[in-house]
């Protein structure tokens, strides 16, 4: 849930990086890698030896083009690299290659927000700070890693369109999917293949003009990001009703404690210099290559989205689970692909509902939920939404199925067999525990001859405790009114 | 005329350290630099595409393909300080 913010309306934008999935480095041909040992993927270029020349992956182009495309911007006809100005060791040509004021593409948008801008630039290296804390205050001597250093990233900018954290979480993942589903990107939070900054102020609700922004960083998880916009959006309202200034600064969000400090302001951060790169020649993408990155895009979220409203009927809440999670939209499309008469709408239902509950529960407060990794196959889950629905086993039972399921993976059918939970089709048997209700409760039995509908209630929980719940609830009541000659 | 903050501070960005006797001298050629530009503004260039690359070509890019890098002890072999495999430096902010 988003802060309560007292009269005041956040205002947030967000700014993502993402790493591209290449084979090689943005400018040379150092192989990328994860997790290898530090500076065995370096080289002349990467490592700024004087003389290098940088030449563009081609690749990188076409995923930042396929990835504009995906929000909705327009190509810029000729764009051209910029050198961003700034020292330190994660750097060593002492600029960054990037785009400053002809971007890649721009003016697009996804979902309710507006895309400001898509641009092409260089990852810097990876600095371990040796020293007690491990971060970079008190440490000594930091370590360089040039492995990182030239990775190919699209930076994404977003206009400030969201309004609370749990939009802003949620159209991360819509982004997240999306760029997952072009194959542009790892897109895994954790690993820093997929980062995302936010612009954070408030306002008088109501207000048109922005407040002084905060830019938080550091929030390495979809959780974390939710919870750094909220924690600073209650310090911005705290600080805005005691009457003090909010400054301009930059958060470190610090996930241990779930708290927000500023990192040493740097005064001359913001003076980057750029000016236009003279090693690289302009971009002008061709309309082969523009062709061809449209006509290879996958369908998209959004896309399917819409597909599941209106061609599968799935309400708007549930629909949104499955397409902006591009996983539960595999694991759901594989369900419904299972070659089972399980119904879509049922299939959503089910995934959406008790199965990520169940999983939710298995993994604990901090784990990740994820159908696609769990015991639960699509063909499970399908073979038991269409027991279900052909009234084979009650719902009551078959959350007791999954939860079977989620515990130790298996068939649906054999659960069934095993734990004797088929739902009571012989009309005979039930009849006579019905029967047996009527004759146990006789007040409850008058009462509902009388009329008094909500009376049946008593006589329905006697035959679902005599039958563990494998009867169905409809057939239940209907045989009781026959019974008492209401039929 | 450029004046002495300025100076000092362009300076700070380019990490270098100047004399008193530089800055002033630094002052007068920034500002000579700087007047000359100006002399060039004042041409009528409202037609004229803005020159970013001398050079009259377009989409250099190579394939997505990997190329040996550097061994690590050639890549480690100029580094004053080098700490099990990697670029060892003074901490940034200490």
């Amino acid at each position: 849930m988003s802060a309560n913010l007292d009269g005041y309306e956040a205002v947030i934008g967000l700014e993502i990086h993402v790493q591209l999935r290449t084979r090689t480095k943005m400018f040379c041909g150092c192989e990328l890698s994860f997790g290898d040992d530090p500076n065995v993927h370096t080289c002349p270029v990467c490592l700024a030896h004087p003389g290098s020349l940088p030449t563009l992956n081609e690749q990188a182009v076409r995923y930042g083009i396929q990835i504009g495309l995906a929000l909705g911007c327009e190509i810029a006809p000729r764009s051209i690299f910029h050198r961003k100005n700034y020292f330190y060791p994660d750097n060593p040509k002492a600029y960054q290659i990037s785009q400053y004021d002809i971007p890649l593409a721009r003016n697009g948008r996804l979902g309710d927000v507006r895309i400001h801008r898509v641009h092409l630039e260089e990852d810097a290296a990876k600095l371990i700070h040796v020293g007690e804390s491990g971060r970079i205050h008190g440490s000594d001597a930091s370590l360089v890693d040039f492995n990182r250093g030239g990775t190919p990233l699209v930076e994404i900018v977003t206009e400030p369109d969201l309004r609370d954290a749990a939009s802003a979480r949620e159209w991360l993942q819509l982004l997240r999917s999306t760029i997952k589903a072009i194959g542009a990107s790892d897109v895994n939070m954790e690993e820093g293949s997929l980062r995302c900054d936010a612009n954070v102020s408030i306002r008088p609700a109501g207000s048109q003009e922005l407040g002084t922004k905060t830019e938080l960083k550091n929030m390495n998880s979809f959780r974390f990001l939710e919870r750094g916009i909220e924690a600073e959006l209650e310090r911005q309202v705290a600080l805005a009703r005691a009457g003090e200034p909010i400054e301009q600064e930059t958060l470190h969000f610090d996930p241990r404690t779930g708290t927000l400090t500023p990192l040493r302001s740097k005064e001359y951060a913001h003076d980057y210099r750029y000016f236009p790169e003279p090693d690289l020649v302009p971009l002008a993408p061709s309309k082969e290559l523009l062709d061809e990155a449209r006509a290879s895009l996958p369908e998209l979220p959004a896309q399917r989205l819409e597909r599941y409203q209106s061609e599968l009927g799935i309400p708007e809440a549930q629909a949104k689970l499955l397409a902006y999670d591009g996983e539960l939209g595999d694991y759901f499309e594989a369900a419904v692909g299972a070659g089972t008469e399980a119904s879509a709408k049922g299939l959503a239902n089910w995934i959406t509902g008790d199965l990520t509950a169940r999983l939710r529960e298995a993994a604990g407060e901090e784990g990740e939920v994820h159908a696609a990794d769990s015991r639960v196959t699509p063909q499970a889950i399908a073979e038991l939404v269409a027991m279900v629905e052909a009234k084979q086993v009650t719902a009551q039972a078959g959350r007791e199925v999954l939860a079977k399921l989620v515990a130790e993976g298996g068939s649906p059918a054999e659960i069934v067999e095993r734990e004797g939970l088929a739902s009571i089709s012989d009309s005979g048997e039930l009849e006579g525990i019905v029967a047996a209700a009527i004759e146990a409760d006789p007040d409850a039995a008058a009462k509902v001859r009388e009329g008094n509908m909500k009376a049946i209630g008593p006589l329905v929980g006697y035959v679902m405790r005599e039958t563990k719940g494998r009867a169905d609830g409809g057939e239940v009541t209907r045989l009781i009114r026959k019974q008492l000659g209401l039929g | 005329m450029i004046d002495r903050e300025q100076v000092v501070h362009v300076a700070r960005l380019a990490r270098l350290e100047l004399s008193e006797e530089e800055i002033e001298r630094m002052q007068s050629e920034l500002s000579g630099i700087l007047e000359h530009v100006d002399r060039i503004q004042s041409l009528d260039l409202s037609e004229v595409e803005p020159t970013s690359h001398v050079v009259a070509l377009e989409n250099v890019m190579r394939p997505d393909e990997p190329r040996p890098s550097l061994p690590r002890e050639r890549a480690l072999e100029p580094a004053p300080d080098p700490y099990e495999g990697a670029f060892r430096v003074p901490s940034p902010n200490a």
